[in-house]
């Protein structure tokens, strides 16, 4: 946010964008942005996660737009998404202001046939910044001057916003009028294709003449919008009389399916016969897992058998011993390892949490010997660092584990600090993670090879038992990025006794049938990973003979 | 033409969205307003992952609603009974005859349905399920990886698009190399899939 706050005050315009969780880490910086205003248009994309798919938590983010004054435009679909950019720049830039334009899962994450429009948009001015500490240094004397022309800003953006083409009322059957916004609108259209409709490109500031009209023109006025009631409260203040969320419901994911079923309950659709439903409920669930050659399954292991935490199959039901280790995780594929029958992960909050939770563990008088942070390296170049530099000048005497990939691996390889490569791909600088980890005057540094269980084992055994901060670097190359394959494993069904140790790997290549282990030789990487072969206690894992059968 | 709805389901790696999107492009190169959406996030591999693709004159809702999946794709036997829910009477669907147990069924937590059992779901639903051999047909075509155009070649008989809409689609997304292969590919789909369901 600092980055484009910067682009943005020399002149230039610039896209920011994050999703909702990534906003409240930018949050300092987009207060100040308000208040300062802009100079060349700035425009943030929030992308909200309702439902949860891919978040540690869900929220509404058109409270932070409410919080910061500024106005937050909602597109429907991908085409609307490509018009609304233009006016979100307009906007900015005529009136001073950051924009949010918030998404959903639905639309960032859905595909539609977009239409190009000719321009002209007026292009980006050359970057050249302008000497002005009334608005540029926020200083409480030129905070309190700027502070009343957020509100005059406020007045002429709910002018504006009476009159804006993403404002647009849709005339149709009078008996039902609905205001709605973002991907509910389409939800709303195919629920109710006789309705009437207030559908809003911008809901902050609210367009309260637009409203006001269109409650007069209609018998009963809803609101359809995703989690909060946002929109509703702002029409209720206006002393209207609306429902929406008293039916519709305000937590997770909308769909045509929720809101139909909410129409029906609130007596605005017919009841329905819905066919007898399938029951589904005995059919295996299938959660997301580590891939077959993940270089963090092999200290995941690690930690889940020091920990005492695997349990063989068959075990279920039998009561848990209370594991050893405590293991703060963070925001990654490692997550994952949080699953059975790793059973590796006891927190995850959010980016670049694990290393302050597990000295705050420590500090609560946790034993040393028992608490280990895991952590990605582009997490933990992320946000890890700071908290680290807390453990060292605390004296916190935990292991930190920074699992090296290579990459920032769950949300589709982008790169990172530590990868030199830029976003755009380019050669670009390398923060080396054992360098700034020394550096920041950790003492006890170790790098590992991730496909190593040995080695593995007896570092972190050893740094258990070191009373010091220690940091083992696990590197190894993400499956799915580089792609490095092998001469697949296979058992030798004559030395296995199906004891399904490496079935505890939770790797999807292992399979058992019927009490018959086999590893699939399409999925399973070979030696490169080679993990399964170290686990064996029959040494019945071995390189296939009959070479590669995909 | 009302809006056509599409679910391609499967595990994550199999190529489930590359064959979604292709169903998209396609549909729109034949001039229909389409819409796709995926889950995406936490099943980047090995969990379950479903495309919507809903292909008509005016598509509101990305997302498809229950009842209303007029074709099912499914890459893999269990991840089509899942969504049994999502289908009516007239439904199709078409299942790629191969298992990937779960995790928790390799561990003995639970128990893989058999094939009667899968069937036995969908066809409270619909009596239109076909299994066709994809990995294997893939294979004889030259590659495993070309499972997805011969899903798609199993498709292309229930949607109303040109084969060289298909072809060319198809050969725009795949490396020049592999283009023969998933050629072949796509014309044993849609082969099989006439032959089933005759």
């Amino acid at each position: 946010m600092e980055v484009g706050l910067g682009a943005s005050y020399a002149g230039v315009r610039v896209l920011v964008s994050m999703k909702q969780v990534g906003l409240n880490v930018a949050m300092d910086p987009f207060m100040a942005a308000s208040t300062t205003g802009i100079n060349g248009g700035m425009v943030v994309i929030s992308a909200d996660d309702p439902g949860s798919h891919s978040s540690q938590n869900e929220q509404d983010n058109r409270h932070y737009g409410k919080l910061a004054k500024v106005p937050i435009l909602e597109p429907s679909d991908s085409q609307d998404a490509y018009e609304i950019m233009a006016y979100a720049f307009e906007i900015s830039e005529k009136f001073d202001t950051p924009v949010i334009v918030r998404t959903t899962t639905r639309i960032s994450h859905s595909k539609s046939v977009v239409y190009l429009k000719d321009g002209p948009f007026p292009p980006s001015r050359p970057a050249a910044f302008k000497h002005d500490m009334g608005k540029y240094v926020m200083l409480p004397v030129n905070a309190r001057i700027r502070r009343p022309l957020i509100e005059d800003r406020l007045a002429k953006l709910t002018e504006y916003a009476e009159t804006s083409p993403l404002n647009r009322v849709e005339m149709g059957d009078k008996v039902l009028g609905i205001v709605t916004s973002g991907i509910a609108y389409e939800y709303a259209r195919e629920v109710f294709p006789q309705a009437s409709f207030l559908r809003l490109g911008i809901t902050h500031p609210l367009p309260e003449a637009l409203v006001r009209d269109f409650a007069g023109k209609v018998d009963r006025m809803i609101v359809v919008e995703e989690l909060d009631p946002f929109i509703q409260e702002g029409i209720m203040a206006m002393g209207l009389e609306v429902t929406g969320k008293e039916f519709i419901p305000r937590m997770g994911e909308l769909d045509p399916d929720t809101v139909a079923a909410a129409a029906r309950k609130a007596g605005l659709l017919p009841e329905v016969k819905p066919p007898p439903r399938v029951d589904l409920a005995k059919l295996p669930k299938r959660p997301p897992l580590l891939c077959p050659g993940c270089p963090h399954t092999g200290m995941l292991y690690v930690l889940s058998s020091v920990g005492q935490r695997l349990r063989l199959p068959g075990a279920r039901g039998k009561e848990a011993r209370e594991p050893k280790l405590v293991i703060t995780g963070d925001i990654g594929c490692y997550t994952l390892g949080a699953y059975p029958p790793l059973n590796a992960t006891d927190t995850s909050a959010c980016m670049g949490a694990s290393i302050g939770q597990a000295l705050g563990m420590a500090k609560a008088g946790i034993g040393r010997d028992r608490v280990v942070a895991v952590i990605g390296d582009s997490t933990f170049l992320h946000s890890g660092i700071a908290p680290l530099v807390n453990a060292v000048y605390n004296q916190g005497d935990i292991t930190v584990i920074i699992l090296d990939n290579g990459t920032t691996a769950m949300t589709g390889h982008q790169e990172h600090p530590g990868t030199g490569v830029s976003a755009q791909g380019k050669p670009a600088g390398s923060v080396k993670l054992e360098d700034l980890v020394r550096g920041i005057g950790v003492k006890n540094v170790k790098v590992l090879d991730a496909f190593g269980l040995k080695e593995l084992r007896a570092a972190l055994k050893e740094s258990l038992e070191t009373p010091e901060l220690s940091v083992l670097i696990v590197r190894g190359d993400c499956v799915t990025r580089v792609r490095k394959r092998s001469t697949p494993s296979v058992i030798d069904q004559e030395k296995c006794n199906q004891c399904g140790a490496c079935l505890l790997l939770g790797c999807s290549a292992i399979q058992s049938d019927n009490g018959k282990i086999t590893i699939d030789p399409v999925l399973c990487v070979g030696g490169v990973c080679g993990v399964c072969r170290q686990v064996c206690p029959k040494h019945a894992i071995v390189e296939s003979t009959s070479g590669v059968t995909a | 033409m009302s809006v056509v709805g599409m679910l391609v389901t499967g595990v994550g790696g199999q190529g489930i969205i590359l064959a979604s999107d292709i169903i998209g492009e396609a549909a729109m190169s034949a001039g229909y307003d389409v819409k796709k959406t995926d889950t995406l996030g936490m099943a980047q591999r090995g969990g379950s992952v479903v495309s919507h693709v809903r292909i008509g004159e005016k598509v509101r809702s990305p997302l498809i609603s229950e009842g209303q999946v007029d074709v099912l794709l499914a890459f893999e036997k269990l991840e089509a009974a899942r969504w049994a829910n999502f289908l009516h009477d007239g439904s199709t669907v078409i299942i790629n005859e191969h298992a990937q147990p779960p995790l928790a069924v390799n561990l003995g937590y639970e128990k893989y349905p058999g094939d009667d059992e899968i069937k036995a779901l969908l066809n409270q639903r619909t009596p239109k399920v076909y299994y066709v051999d994809g990995n294997g047909q893939a294979r004889r075509a030259g590659d495993v990886r070309a499972l997805n155009s011969y899903m798609l070649g199993c498709a292309s008989s229930f949607l109303p698009l040109e084969t060289s809409v298909w072809k060319d689609t198809i050969a725009a997304r795949v490396p020049a190399r592999f283009k023969q292969i998933n050629m072949t590919a796509f014309e044993a789909g849609k082969k099989d899939i006439a032959d089933v369901s005759r």
